[in-house]
């Protein structure tokens, strides 16, 4: 298969008050023709960055601050912006988390389906309503026909994410970034979607990226998983490998965070913690302040992402992920025992709290 | 199964249904009222006899209910009635004329300033500072002034003070329209940027800047009657209802009605307006 998108060492940063957020720092992935990834992470992890500055979409202030974009092999990051641009956006398109701010509010659907193929891709009218019906059939939408003169509102959530994925195709993409596609809906409407996802994937040799904070969801549809912590790819690779077996303990703790539906749980096991503050750049790993299997070297060394000897393809950036294999019998006691320490304090506090109210 | 549970309804998504439409109150009074006084304004060589510039000395100031006079006569004994529906003509047409044209560049600079933001937001925005540190009709005044009285220069006026409004509401909405998922996946889909602006966009942010203009025609109205009282507006005798304040002001205390009238009629179209602008907004609101 040939490799569609590559990229290597992106890095974004956001101009603020007091510093520089940091926000994606030396991401890189890679998505071959007809392949899907997932990039997983906690919200501020910068997974939706990474996409939009994929598509020179950054918000306002964002900056590009350094990396490399390979289209097909091409490095396109030395074009001129608008040039550029132009390349991407005919390349990939997006799909966005919540299709009613997606959609334009004062056009029919169809009209935005159609959109595209009549202005850029120099369809006539009646063509380009031809295909806004077909690529409207493809994503499953019952009695097109009828349903191009919607407006967006009067159509429900699975309906308009459908509309979006067809507009999404309309500009006959090779890669599909989607942004949290399924986070807005219900579960029973979130499989349909997804199904139609990896339908057309599969159908047209499409390449996807599925952003997500949903294990499951990436678990579901892609080949590839990258999990983003505090703006970097912390481990990566193939699903099974790093649902079995993860290699980096935030990945670790994000799967024990998913309860068991077998079993009775008497205690959801969080992360304890916050994510770092990404506008202070720390020595060492960023996730060591919450790691429960935390060694001294990690405050003082960030640990580089890398392949890992046993592994097929797995990498991961921990010092210590040669321990994995005893993180179990560590982990419910040493996490416990952190939740504790949290609540604790917490309760300190409040206790503090109502002491001062009572004394004031 | 699902049948039986949900007789006549399955679970596909609903077919676009009908909106049930309750009635817009302000849209449909406003309209109607609006309307009224342009159609009077339009037939007002039907509705009376009377030329309002023909004056009559020995008919002079009669009072409202005057036989054939149904308003009176003003001091030069022209029929006020006639005076009214004839300068409705002038005052409408120059009012919502005089709207067009700040609506037409305000909005568009607005679009611009917000869409691309940097320094030629800032040269828009710095301009826009500069015209409204001025008090509007301060600056229309000495606009006029200088132009010289009549239409012409009114419009021009009005434009050069009137645009910095439009340009103000519209790009602030474009800041926010912008970062819409739907306005970023316009621009990921490589169409035009001229396109985004006026087809995705501008239908999204115009709604406020509508909604504004129809007190703005109230409020360019006011500045003409304004101009007239001061005898910067049309020339007489040129029937408008600025002038026929003026005029009618110093006999505030015997006759009442000769300034009074006319500013009733300001007030009727101010109030039609504002309705309207009100029912526009609900009427887009529901959407």
């Amino acid at each position: 298969m040939s490799t569609l998108l590559e990229v290597h060492d992106l890095n974004v940063e956001i101009p603020v008050p007091h510093g520089n957020l940091h926000a994606v720092r030396g991401v890189s992935l890679r998505v071959d023709a007809g392949e899907a990834i997932g990039i997983v992470g906690e919200s501020g992890s910068g997974k939706s960055i990474t996409l939009r500055a994929l598509l020179g979409l950054l918000p306002q202030p964002a900056k590009v601050t350094g990396g490399s974009i390979l289209l097909d092999g091409v490095d396109v990051t030395g074009l001129p912006d608008r040039r550029r641009q132009k390349v991407l956006t005919q390349a990939m398109s997006m799909v966005f988390q919540d299709s009613l701010t997606a959609l334009n509010p004062v056009m029919r659907v169809g009209e935005q389906i159609a959109e595209v193929p009549r202005r850029r891709l120099g369809m006539s009218r009646s063509q380009a309503h031809a295909r806004a019906v077909e690529l409207m059939n493809q994503v499953g939408i019952p009695d097109p026909e009828r349903r191009y003169r919607a407006y967006p509102h009067e159509l429900s959530g699975g309906m308009r994410q459908r509309i979006c994925i067809a507009i999404a195709l309309s500009t006959e993409p090779r890669l599909i970034l989607a942004d949290e596609p399924t986070t807005a809906l219900d579960v029973t409407i979130q499989a349909q979607v997804l199904d139609v996802i990896d339908r057309l994937r599969r159908e047209q040799q499409l390449g996807l990226v599925l952003v997500s904070h949903d294990l499951a969801v990436v678990s579901q549809t892609c080949s590839q998983v990258y999990v983003m912590y505090a703006g970097r790819v912390v481990e990566a690779g193939p699903v099974r490998a790093l649902l079995e077996r993860s290699r980096h303990p935030y990945t670790y703790a994000l799967l024990r965070s998913v309860p068991d539906p077998d079993t009775v749980v008497r205690r959801l096991l969080t992360i304890p913690g916050q994510p770092p503050d990404l506008t202070a750049t720390p020595d060492g790993c960023s996730f060591a302040p919450r790691c429960p299997f935390v060694a001294e070297s990690c405050h003082h060394q960030d640990p580089p992402l890398v392949l890992l000897a046993d592994g097929d393809g797995q990498r991961a950036a921990c010092l210590r992920s040669d321990t994995a294999l005893h993180w179990p019998e560590w982990s419910d006691r040493a996490i416990l025992e952190q939740l504790d320490a949290e609540q604790a304090a917490a309760a300190a506090l409040l206790t503090e709290q109502g002491n001062a109210e009572v004394r004031s | 199964m699902t049948a039986a549970v949900f007789p006549g309804r399955t679970l596909t998504a609903a077919a676009p249904r009908k909106r049930k439409r309750k009635r817009n109150i302000p849209l449909i009074a406003g309209l109607t009222l609006f309307g009224l006084i342009v159609l009077a304004a339009v037939c007002a060589p039907l509705l009376t006899h009377w030329d309002p510039i023909q004056q009559d000395l020995l008919h002079a100031r009669l009072a409202p209910g005057a036989p054939d006079h149904l308003l009176g006569t003003d001091e030069l004994g022209r029929d006020i009635f006639s005076r009214l529906l004839y300068g409705a003509r002038i005052d409408l047409r120059v009012g919502v004329l005089a709207v067009v044209s700040p609506f037409i560049i305000g909005t568009t600079l607005g679009l611009i300033a917000g869409w691309f933001g940097g320094w030629l937001d800032t040269v828009i925005m710095r301009v826009v500072d500069v015209v409204v540190a001025f008090p509007f009709l301060v600056l229309v005044l000495a606009l006029v002034f200088a132009l010289g009285a009549g239409t012409g220069s009114i419009y021009v006026a009005i434009t050069v003070v009137g645009w910095v409004a439009y340009c103000r509401i519209v790009r602030g909405e474009v800041l926010v329209a912008k970062e819409q998922e739907y306005a970023l996946a316009a621009r990921s889909s490589g169409l035009p940027t001229w396109r985004i602006l006026f087809r995705h966009l501008l239908p999204n942010v115009v709604l406020q800047a509508i909604v504004y203009s129809m007190s703005d025609i109230v409020l360019t109205i006011l500045a003409i009657v304004t101009l007239g009282y001061l005898g910067l507006g049309v020339p007489p005798p040129t029937p408008d209802w600025g002038s026929m304040i003026e005029d009618g002001q110093q006999f505030l205390l015997t006759q009442w009605y000769l300034a009074t009238l006319p500013g009733l009629a300001v007030v009727l179209t101010g109030l039609a307006l504002a309705l309207v602008a009100d029912g526009l907004v609900e009427h887009f609101g529901r959407r």
